[in-house]
């Protein structure tokens, strides 16, 4: 469905060139272009306004963490003699408290916002990655001006990553609650929160609490990269038929 | 003369016509609506960050309470992109019952709509009769997958499991006995397929009927022509997509343009609008749902000559029988590993839509290699239709803000996530 012939490719990197982006394809077809901060506003104005792309609609904007990608909490090259417990005792996502949360690390291009585009004219769909510096504060040009629709996807990013959109008319935080503090959907943010709202009988109002919860994540993290999950025929994905 | 301010109103979260818990801060002049500013999140769950730590099947039934009234279609994002990924390749009867469930969904969604919609406008019938068919199709929801609403019945590699044979009759009840009784499970003597093809012939008379009622209806056209309108242009930089840009007059569909299932096979037209009015998208959503019925018409065909598995042979994603399990100690073994530690999804990310009810429902995946998902992002529809509330609501008057809001077809657990 996604498919993009090879000649899109070229054309990218021959009409981008002098905003040095990279370009990859994943094995379904589908093509990134990854885009330095500084050329961020000006390749997407040229990918809405040039006819041979013609991405007249932004589709969908997030922001990613990759904090911690592809760590496990389980090492599986091995037979061990310890048992599920050290899968269960490890620190990854989710298994951690507010008091307990790692340090937040300084990786480098740690956080990426990545936007899916779309081409009526053309029917296709492409997607732009841009990883914004970390400091002073993850900050990059925002693109409401060139898709209308990035608006609200941009304040997603700030109020969960805390991607900053410079030239944004009204960065607010949208989703979390009014004064939340941090950004819930770093890699280093708990997944039980930190506060708690309820109904206090004494004070008659709604009162903050910090969260009770215990972290409780099951089952453990695990990466494997054995042959068994090689996927060598990538042709028969989709609508046809499997050989019972 | 005493100065005249505007007006600050907050509308909502607990509103009837809000459609959920959607906040509005109105600023209004007279009775003219100069601001709009939704504040949304009050029903945000942090789906995303939640299926970061679960395997990735576990997710499969958050799905259904993202946009709760188009269930299957969101799941049917999610395991596309999870089957891209894996490059697991769907028999083609699960891809044909797909195909009629997203229909069968989208029939629902619109139906919720157009009595919703209705009773917000005052039309208080519209409501009644759409949620007697919502109940038929509910309870196809039902046979196949156990539960109403939220089903879990789109796995990757296929569906749960196929089609029942019999359909489930109604119990005789206080209320429902004898004659009534025969005549509520008149078309569940057979199977599903039976039953939804009585639905089927049926349904377009069931539409013909609402249009009766609304589509010439004066008081209807006095809400909605002319309401809310979006020129072509704006719709798509705005982002909009399913019947809002369609509504616009944009001819642009997924089903069509990048066909998945079995949508390339199956013969159906898209319904474009010309005003971008208010009437217009109704009238665009009233048409999909005869749409939707001739898709479901031809699915029930093919269905009924073509048996066949529902779920491909690999136990490396898709766990086995029960029976298998007792004679196979391989099999035994990979249900135990599928049902501990789930399956790997090869490192790499994809983006996957479906053309849900509401519009383009898209599912941006991240996975590690590992056994949960790296980073999902789930692209809802209504969360670009919301923000565009200002731009549709400036100028309008007081009582067209639940005309607009209801045009949107917004569902606030798809929006907040």
């Amino acid at each position: 469905m996604n498919e993009t012939t090879p000649s899109l490719e070229q054309l990218l990197q021959e009409v981008l060139a002098e905003h040095k982006v990279s370009t990859s394809c994943n094995p379904i077809g589908q093509l990134t272009v990854t885009v330095p901060v500084q050329h961020w506003q000006s390749v997407a104005l040229k990918l809405r306004d040039d006819e041979r792309f013609a991405f007249a609609q932004l589709i969908d904007l997030c922001g990613v963490d990759y904090l911690g990608y592809g760590n496990d909490e389980w090492e599986t090259e091995q037979a061990t003699s310890e048992g599920y417990s050290r899968g269960v005792d490890a620190l990854g996502p989710g298994r951690f408290d507010w008091a307990h949360r790692p340090e937040a690390a300084e990786v480098e291009n740690r956080f990426a916002v990545v936007v899916q585009l779309l081409s009526l004219q053309h029917n296709r769909r492409l997607r732009l990655r841009c990883f914004p510096p970390l400091q002073p504060m993850p900050l990059l040009p925002s693109l409401v001006e060139v898709w209308n629709s990035a608006n609200w996807y941009e304040r997603e990013a700030f109020d969960l990553f805390g991607i900053v959109f410079e030239g944004h008319p009204d960065l607010r935080r949208i989703l979390t609650d009014y004064g939340f503090v941090g950004h819930p959907f770093r890699k280093d943010f708990p997944l039980i929160g930190n506060v708690t709202v309820r109904y206090d009988e004494e004070q008659r109002r709604v009162v903050y609490d910090t969260v009770e919860i215990e972290p409780r994540v099951t089952v453990p993290r695990v990466v494997r990269r054995d042959s068994r999950y090689v996927q060598p025929d990538r042709s028969s994905s989709g609508n046809q038929e499997q050989e019972a | 003369m005493a100065e005249i301010r505007n007006y600050t109103m907050n509308f909502g979260p607990q509103h009837p016509a809000a459609h959920g818990v959607l906040r509005l801060i109105l600023e209004l002049d007279g009775e003219t609506v100069v601001r709009a500013d939704p504040h949304i999140g009050l029903l945000h769950r942090a789906t995303e960050k939640l299926a970061e730590s679960k395997p990735f099947n576990h997710s499969i039934g958050y799905m259904d309470r993202l946009d709760y009234v188009s269930m299957m279609c969101n799941e049917h994002a999610y395991v596309r992109a999870i089957e891209q990924l894996i490059g697991i390749a769907v028999p083609k009867r699960a891809q044909y019952i797909r195909t009629m469930f997203d229909e069968i969904t989208r029939i629902l969604n619109h139906l919720l709509w157009v009595g919703t919609n209705g009773l917000d406008l005052g039309a208080m019938t519209m409501f009644l009769y759409a949620f007697r068919e919502r109940e038929q199709l509910m309870d196809c929801y039902e046979a196949v997958s156990g539960a109403r609403m939220h089903a879990t019945y789109y796995r990757p590699g296929g569906v749960y499991r196929d089609l029942p044979a019999q359909m489930p009759k109604r119990q005789e009840t206080r209320w429902t006995k004898g004659k009534d009784l025969q005549r509520v499970n008149a078309w569940r003597e057979g199977s599903l397929l039976d039953f939804l093809q009585h639905f089927c012939d049926d349904f377009d008379s069931k539409v013909d009927d609402y249009e009766t009622l609304l589509t010439d209806n004066r008081i209807w056209k006095q809400r909605t022509v002319g309401i809310g309108t979006v020129s072509p242009e704006r719709a798509l930089q705005l982002g909009f997509s399913g019947p809002m840009l369609r509504g616009s007059g944009v001819q642009w569909d997924l089903r069509k343009q990048q066909p998945y299932a079995c949508y390339d096979e199956v013969d159906f037209d898209i319904v474009v609008g010309v005003n971008g009015d208010c009437y217009d998208r109704y009238l665009v959503r009233i048409e999909e749902m005869r749409q939707s019925n001739r898709i479901i018409k031809q699915c029930i065909a093919w269905l009924r000559e073509h048996p066949g598995t529902v779920m491909p042979k690999n136990f490396k994603v898709v766990p086995p029988t029960r029976e298998e399990m007792k004679e196979d100690m391989e099999a035994m073994i990979h249900h135990f590993k599928l049902f501990t530690e789930g399956y790997i999804v090869p490192e790499g990310e994809t983006y996957a839509a479906v053309e849900a009810p509401k519009g383009e429902f898209g599912c941006y995946l991240v996975s590690d290699a590992s056994n949960k998902p790296f980073r999902v992002h789930l692209r809802a529809p209504g969360f670009v239709h919301l923000s565009s509330m200002h731009e549709m609501l400036s100028g309008h008057m007081l009582a067209d803000v639940p005309a607009i809001i209801g045009t949107q077809d917004i569902v606030l657990g798809e929006i907040d996530r």
